[in-house]
C-alpha cells in the first residue's frame, strides 16, 4: 500500500509543515483583523508585496531577519491604508480589501520591473537554512519531521500561541475581541475604536506580508510573479474554518497543507490519467468546500464588516 | 440637618451647549447644573434634545459651542475617556454590552492599561462583587451576557460605571425596558447611590416616576432648556404644559361594540433556530376593536409582529383572517389577504432610506397593474400615487422624489402609515408606531388608528408605552416568554396588574404545560 | 476626528468627485513615474497620444474599453445588489470557453443567427458559474467574495487544461489556443485596418438596457431595494432570494459577453491571455461610474485609454506599463473616497 507509506515519510509531514507555513502567518493575520471587526481583503496583495520587498532586501544585500521586519513593515503600511479607508472612512470592507489587493500587487509588480529593468529570469538569493532544534530533531519521523525546518516556521507556531494568549488573557485582547463584537461596547469604556481595530488590522496585515515572504526566502530563492496564486484567499476560507481561533486555525492550514502534499505525491506517483491542472484545482476546491461546510455554523463576530461611525446617530 | 443649611456643591454645570445636525438644532444653548447627592430629571418629548445633550456630555458627540464642568474642573475632549476619567457614567438606553463575552469582561474592559501582559481577573471578580452587595446588584461576572434578562443587563450596565468610579451617573431612559416592579427595584438602587453620595441625572419622558424620585427638574422643547426648577415647585400640570408647549388634544377613544372575527390566532408556536418564540399562542380580533400588547421587550412581541406580517411560519397552530385558514405564510401573502403592516423600526424594516418617498410607496404593491405592466414601471401614476398620498396623510417637507432619508421622523413614519392603510386594510399591525415621535406626530398616528378601528377594522398594537396602550386599546394582552396572557378589559385593568403579569406572574402554570 | 453627514450634495460636487480623485490618483503616479527616471510631462504626453492620439489610437482603446464596459456593468449590477461578485474573470473565461466548444465547429448558423447565438451560449455560461455562489449565499450563507474569488482560479486551470489538452488547435504550432471560430461566428469589422469590432456596438447596447432595467423596470427596483436595505425589502414582500439570483445571473451572463467579444471579435480564437485581468479592471471600471450603467461606458474608456496609453508609454519611455494597474488600483479607493467626501464632511476637534 503505496499511499499508506506516504504517512510514514518524514519528507511528506516535513513538506506539509513547509507548505502550512504561510498559511499560518495569513491565517492568523486575517484572524487579527476579522476578530476586530474588519474583513481584510488586501490579504493577497499584501503577501504578494512581502514577498517582493523581503527578497529584494536580501538581493539587495540586506539580512534575513531584517527582510522580514521590512516585509512586515510594508505589511502594516497596506494595513494602515486600509484602515484609513474601512475603518476611519467607514467605506466598503469589501470593496476596500480588493481594491488594496490590486494596488499592493500593482505597486509590487510595477517596483520590482523598475529596479530590475530588463530582467528575464528571477536572480537568486541565499534563503533561511533549516536549523534542526537539537535533541527534538532526532526524534523519529515526528521529531525529525518538525524540528528541522525553517527558523520561520518555529516563528509561525510559536506567533499562534502568542496570538492565543493575546487575545485571551490581555486588555488588548479583550479590547480587539470586544470591538469586533459591539464597538458601542468598547466606545462607552473610553476606548478608541479607530486606534483599536487600526491596530489589529496593521498587525494582521504585518503577519500576511511576513506569510508572502516565507515564500520568496525560505521555501523558494526568486521572486515571481502570480507566486501567491491564491493562497490569501484559501487563508480567508481558512479563518472560517477556523471559527476564529487561533489554534484551530493552526490546524486548519496544517490540514490544508496536508492535502495539499497528498495531492503533490498522488500526482508524482499516478499515471497521467488524470491532467495536472485538476490536482492544482483541489486546493481551490477543498476552500470552498471547506466554506459550505463550516458557514452553516460560523458564528461570526458580530461586529464584521460593520463600520464604526463615531457621534453619529 | 446641618448638611441641607450649607451651601449646596454643584458637581455638574453645563454651559451654553448648541449642537446642530445639518439645520435642525437638537440643542440651543443650554445651561444647568447638577448639586451633590441630587437627582435631576431631564424631561422632555421624544426628539427635545435629552439624548444628544446627554452624548455631549458623555463625550459621544462633539458640542459646536458652550463648555462643561464636572466638579470644577472642565472636560475638553469630546471622548468618554475623558467624562468617566472625571468620574461621569452613562448608563444607555440602548445597552452597550457585547452579546458573547462576559459580565466581567465587559466591566473590565478598559480598566487596565491595554499594554498590560496579563489582567487580574480576581481582583476584578472581587470588587464586583463588593460593588454588587453594597448596591444591591447581583450578578453573576462569568455568564455570559446573551443570557441575561433585561432587568441583570441594565445592572451590568450601572456595575459598569460604578466600577469606574463614577460619582454623577446618567441614566438615559432606563425605566423604558423594565416592568413597573423592576423600576422599583431600581430607583431603590439610586437611593442607595444618593446616599453615598452620587449624583444622578435621570433622563425620562413619564411624569410619574420622575416625581417620585427627582429632586430638580429640567424640561427640554425643541432643543431649548424650556423650564429648570426644583420638583417641590412643579404640579404634573405644569410639567405636562412645558414639555408639550401649547396642550394638544389628545383623542379619546369611543366606545363600540367589537363586530365580526376578523383575525383568529389559535394554538400557535412558532420557532426559530430550535429556539420557542411563540409558545401556543391563541388570540382574536373583531372589528372595530384595538388589541394592545403589552410586555418587557423581547418576550414575543417581535415574534408575534413577523407572524402577521408573514414574515415567520408557525410550526404549530392555526392562523384565520376573516374565516379562511392560511396556509402561506410571506409579506406579499400577508397583504393580498388585507393586513396592514406598521413595522416596529420605520429606519430598518419600514422604509428605504435612499429610495424616493414614491418608490417607498409603492413598494408593497408594485406589481398591482397600476403601477407595472409587463415588467416596466408606469412612473406617471407612480408620482401620482404618491403625490395624492402626501395630501391625504399631511406628509410635510417631502415631494414624491424626495429622498426619504431626509424626512423628520414623523414624516417618514406617516409615509408608512400611507403605504400601510392607504388600501383599508381591515387588519392592521402596529408595532411601535409612535417610538420615538413627538407629540404631534405620535397624536396624528392615534388618530388614524381610531379612524381605521371606526370604519371597522381591527388593530393589533404592540407598544412598551404603557400609557398609549391604556389610552387606545379596547383589550389588553401581556406578553411574557412567548406565552400569551388572557385578554383583559382595558377599562378596568391597572398598570401595577400589568407589571406583574409582565413580570411573568400567573404564567408559570401555562409555561409547565408548554414544557411538558 | 467625526464624519457628519451633509444635508445636501451640490451637483457640481457629484459630478467633479470622480474627476478629482482621479486627476490626484494621475498626480501621485507621478511619483512613481518620476522615480523611474522619466520626464514627467512627456510620459503623460505619451501616454495620452498612445490613448487617443491617432485613428489606430483611438480604435485599440475603444477594443479595450469593450470588455471593459461588459465586465463593469456586470459589477455595477451585483455592487447595486450588495452581491459582491468578485469573480468577473472567471466568468468572463466561462464565456470564452463557451464560444469556443460551440462557435468553432459544433453549430453552423448564418452570421445574424450564429453571433446571438454565441452571445446567448456565452452569457448562459458565465451566468451558470455565479449562480454556483450566488445559491450558497442565499440557502446556506456561505459568503459569496471568497467563492467567486476561489472559482476564478478553478476555472482558468480548467481552460488552462482544455488548451493543453483536449482543444489545443493543432494548427497553432505548439501554442496553447483553441480553434478559431468560424466566420459567421466573428464579430464584423468596423473600421478597415484595425481591430475595431461590432462588439463596441454590443456592449453600449447593453449599457443602455442594463441603464433601462436599472431605473424604469420591476426588476430594477427589486435589485436596488434589495441592495440598499434587505430588511425593508423582505418586510414589503420583495423576493430577495429570487433577486439574488436573478441578478447574478445578469451580472455573470454580462462578464462572460466580454469573454465573447475577445474571442469571437478581438482575438477569433481562445488562448490563456485573452484577459488582462478585465474582470478586476470591471469593479474599478464600476465603481468609477458610481455603479451607473451609461457612466460605465465613460469610464471603460478612461480605463482602456490609460492601459493603452501606459502600453505606449512603456515603449517609449522605460516605464513599466503595470503603471496602469496602479493608476486602476488607485483610482478605484480614491473615487470610493470622493464619492464618500460628497455625502459626508470630516470634523477635526480634539
Amino acid at each position: 500500500m503505496e499511499f499508506f507509506e506516504m504517512f510514514l515519510n518524514i519528507g511528506f509531514w516535513a513538506a506539509t509543515i513547509r507548505m502550512a507555513t504561510p498559511l499560518i502567518f495569513g491565517t492568523l493575520g486575517e484572524l487579527i483583523c476579522e476578530r476586530a471587526g474588519v474583513l481584510n481583503l488586501g490579504i493577497e496583495g499584501i503577501m504578494t508585496t512581502g514577498a517582493m520587498v523581503a527578497w529584494m532586501w536580501v538581493y539587495q544585500g540586506g539580512d534575513l531577519w531584517t527582510a522580514v521586519l521590512v516585509a512586515a513593515v510594508f505589511g502594516m503600511l497596506f494595513g494602515l491604508l486600509h484602515s484609513a479607508f474601512s475603518v476611519y472612512m467607514g467605506l466598503s470592507q469589501h470593496v476596500t480589501g480588493i481594491g488594496i489587493t490590486m494596488l499592493a500587487t500593482a505597486l509590487t509588480y510595477y517596483s520590482f520591473r523598475m529596479m530590475l529593468p530588463g530582467v528575464t529570469t528571477p536572480p537568486k538569493i541565499v534563503p533561511f537554512e533549516n536549523y534542526a532544534v537539537p535533541f527534538l530533531s532526532e526524534i523519529p519521523v515526528l521529531g525529525q519531521a518538525l524540528f528541522n525546518q525553517s527558523p520561520l516556521t518555529y516563528l509561525a507556531f510559536i506567533l499562534v500561541g502568542v496570538v492565543a494568549y493575546v487575545l485571551y488573557r490581555t486588555p488588548m485582547g479583550l479590547a480587539v475581541r470586544m470591538v469586533g463584537e459591539n464597538p458601542m461596547a468598547v466606545e462607552v469604556q473610553g476606548i478608541d475604536v479607530y486606534r483599536v481595530r487600526t491596530a489589529a488590522v496593521m498587525v494582521g496585515s504585518g503577519f500576511m506580508a511576513v506569510g508572502g515572504a516565507f515564500l520568496t526566502i525560505s521555501v523558494f530563492d526568486a521572486f515571481y510573479f502570480d507566486m501567491i496564486n491564491g493562497r490569501g484567499w484559501i487563508c480567508i476560507a481558512l479563518v472560517i474554518f477556523a471559527s476564529w481561533r487561533p489554534g484551530k486555525a493552526l490546524l486548519g492550514a496544517m490540514l490544508f497543507a496536508a492535502f495539499d502534499a497528498i495531492q503533490i505525491r498522488v500526482q508524482q506517483s499516478s499515471s497521467t490519467l488524470i491532467p495536472y491542472q485538476f490536482y492544482l484545482m483541489m486546493p481551490y476546491v477543498f476552500s470552498i468546500l471547506a466554506l459550505i461546510v463550516m458557514s452553516r455554523k460560523a458564528a461570526y463576530p458580530k461586529a464584521l464588516l460593520v463600520p464604526f461611525r463615531r457621534g453619529q446617530r | 440637618m446641618g448638611a441641607a443649611l450649607s451651601e449646596p456643591e454643584t458637581v455638574l454645570s453645563v454651559n451654553g451647549i448648541t449642537k446642530r445636525f445639518g439645520s435642525l438644532v437638537a440643542n440651543d444653548a443650554i445651561s444647568f447644573s447638577l448639586n451633590k447627592g441630587k437627582v435631576l430629571a431631564l424631561l422632555g418629548e421624544n426628539g427635545a434634545g435629552k439624548t444628544t445633550l446627554m452624548n455631549i456630555i458623555f463625550g459621544h458627540y462633539m458640542a459646536d459651542e458652550g463648555s462643561i464642568e464636572v466638579f470644577g474642573k472642565a472636560l475638553r475632549a469630546s471622548n468618554p475617556a475623558e467624562a468617566i476619567s472625571h468620574g461621569v457614567g452613562m448608563v444607555h438606553q440602548h445597552f452597550t454590552l457585547a452579546d458573547n463575552l462576559t459580565v466581567l469582561e465587559n466591566i473590565t474592559l478598559g480598566t487596565e492599561p491595554l499594554w498590560s501582559v496579563t489582567r487580574d481577573i480576581a481582583a476584578a471578580k472581587a470588587k464586583i462583587q463588593k460593588l454588587a452587595e453594597e448596591f444591591g446588584l447581583k450578578v453573576e461576572p462569568d455568564t455570559q451576557i446573551k443570557d441575561l434578562s433585561v432587568g441583570e443587563k441594565q445592572r451590568v450596565e450601572i456595575l459598569k460605571a460604578l466600577y469606574r468610579g463614577a460619582k454623577i451617573l446618567i441614566l438615559d431612559e432606563p425605566t423604558a425596558v423594565l416592568t413597573p416592579q423592576e423600576a422599583d427595584q431600581l430607583f431603590a438602587t439610586l437611593k442607595d447611590m444618593l446616599a453615598k453620595g452620587l449624583s444622578v441625572i435621570f433622563i425620562s419622558h413619564k411624569l410619574g416616576e420622575v416625581m417620585a424620585i427627582a429632586d430638580d427638574i429640567a424640561v427640554l422643547r425643541h432643543g431649548k432648556l424650556v423650564a429648570n426648577f426644583p420638583v417641590s415647585e412643579a404640579s404634573r400640570e405644569i410639567i405636562a404644559e412645558k414639555m408639550v408647549g401649547e396642550a394638544v388634544e389628545k383623542p379619546e377613544r369611543v366606545k363600540m361594540t367589537a363586530g365580526e372575527t376578523l383575525l383568529a390566532i389559535e394554538g400557535v408556536t412558532a420557532q426559530e433556530g430550535g429556539h420557542a418564540l411563540l409558545k401556543n399562542i391563541s388570540l382574536s380580533l373583531h372589528r372595530h376593536q384595538i388589541i394592545g400588547i403589552a410586555g418587557v421587550s423581547g418576550n414575543g412581541q417581535g415574534a408575534l409582529s413577523d407572524l402577521l406580517a408573514g414574515l415567520v411560519t408557525p410550526v404549530k397552530g392555526s392562523v384565520t383572517l376573516k374565516g379562511e385558514g392560511l396556509t402561506r405564510f410571506n409579506p406579499s401573502d400577508m397583504i393580498a389577504h388585507g393586513v396592514g403592516r406598521v413595522p416596529e423600526d420605520r429606519h430598518v424594516e419600514g422604509a428605504v432610506g435612499e429610495f424616493s418617498v414614491e418608490e417607498n410607496l409603492i413598494l408593497e404593491e408594485y406589481n398591482d397593474s397600476r403601477f407595472s405592466k409587463f415588467g416596466w414601471l408606469n412612473m406617471s401614476s407612480i408620482t401620482k400615487h404618491a403625490k395624492g398620498l402626501i395630501t391625504a396623510f399631511d406628509i410635510r417637507g417631502a415631494a414624491p422624489d424626495t429622498m426619504i432619508r431626509s424626512l423628520s421622523g414623523g414624516n417618514m413614519q406617516k409615509v408608512i402609515l400611507a403605504r400601510a392603510l392607504e388600501n383599508k386594510p381591515d387588519v392592521i399591525l402596529a408595532n411601535q408606531p409612535t417610538r420615538g415621535l413627538d407629540v404631534g406626530a405620535a397624536t396624528f398616528v392615534h388618530e388614524q388608528l381610531f379612524k381605521a378601528r371606526a370604519r371597522g377594522a381591527g388593530v393589533v398594537l404592540i407598544s412598551e408605552d404603557l400609557e398609549e396602550l391604556l389610552s387606545l386599546s379596547d383589550k389588553v394582552v401581556v406578553m411574557y416568554h412567548g406565552m400569551c396572557s388572557q385578554p383583559l378589559d382595558a377599562d378596568d385593568v391597572t398598570q401595577q396588574q400589568l407589571g406583574l403579569l409582565m413580570s411573568g406572574e400567573g404564567f408559570s402554570e401555562m409555561e409547565a404545560s408548554h414544557a411538558a | 476626528m467625526q464624519l457628519e453627514p451633509r444635508q445636501h450634495t451640490p451637483l457640481w460636487m457629484t459630478v467633479s468627485a470622480p474627476i478629482i480623485a482621479v486627476t490626484i490618483v494621475l498626480i501621485l503616479s507621478g511619483g512613481l513615474i518620476m522615480w523611474a527616471g522619466a520626464p514627467l510631462f512627456e510620459s503623460y504626453v505619451a501616454l495620452f497620444v498612445g490613448a487617443f492620439g491617432s485613428k489606430f489610437a483611438i480604435a485599440e482603446t475603444l477594443v479595450r474599453a469593450t470588455p471593459l464596459i461588459l465586465t463593469g456593468l456586470a459589477a455595477a449590477v451585483a455592487f447595486r445588489a450588495k452581491l459582491w461578485n468578485i469573480g468577473g474573470e472567471g466568468q468572463l473565461y466561462a464565456g470564452a470557453l463557451a464560444v469556443t466548444y460551440f462557435g468553432t465547429g459544433l453549430i453552423e448558423l448564418p452570421p445574424y443567427l450564429m453571433i446571438p447565438f454565441l452571445f446567448i451560449v456565452g452569457a448562459t455560461a458565465g451566468g451558470l458559474l455565479l449562480l454556483f455562489p450566488a445559491l450558497l449565499k442565499t440557502r446556506l450563507k456561505v459568503d459569496e467574495v471568497v467563492t467567486t474569488l476561489l472559482l476564478n482560479f478553478v476555472i482558468l486551470l480548467f481552460a488552462n487544461y482544455l488548451l493543453f489538452g483536449p482543444w489545443k488547435d493543432p494548427m497553432a504550432m505548439g501554442w496553447p489556443q483553441g480553434a478559431p471560430v468560424l466566420e459567421e461566428g466573428i464579430l464584423p469589422n468596423l473600421l478597415a485596418k484595425t481591430r475595431l469590432h461590432a462588439g463596441l456596438i454590443i456592449s453600449v447596447v447593453m449599457a443602455v438596457v442594463i441603464w433601462l432595467v436599472m431605473s424604469k423596470t420591476k426588476w430594477g427596483l427589486e435589485i436596488r431595494a434589495v441592495g440598499h436595505n434587505p430588511e425593508a425589502a423582505r418586510f414589503a414582500g420583495i423576493p430577495i432570494n429570487k433577486t439574488i439570483i436573478r441578478t447574478a445571473l445578469i451580472s455573470g451572463g454580462l462578464a462572460a459577453c466580454a469573454g465573447v467579444t475577445e474571442v469571437a471579435g478581438t482575438k477569433e480564437y481562445l488562448t490563456l491571455d485573452i484577459s488582462p485581468g478585465f474582470g478586476y479592471t470591471g469593479i474599478a471600471v464600476a465603481m468609477l461610474a458610481g455603479l451607473n450603467p451609461l457612466g460605465v461606458i465613460v469610464a471603460a474608456l478612461f480605463f482602456a485609454g490609460i492601459y493603452n496609453g501606459a502600453d505606449s508609454m512603456s515603449r517609449a519611455m522605460d516605464v513599466s506599463n503595470y503603471i496602469a494597474d496602479v493608476i486602476t488600483a488607485g483610482s478605484l479607493l480614491m473615487v470610493m473616497l470622493a464619492v464618500m467626501l460628497t455625502r459626508m464632511r470630516i470634523r477635526f476637534r480634539a
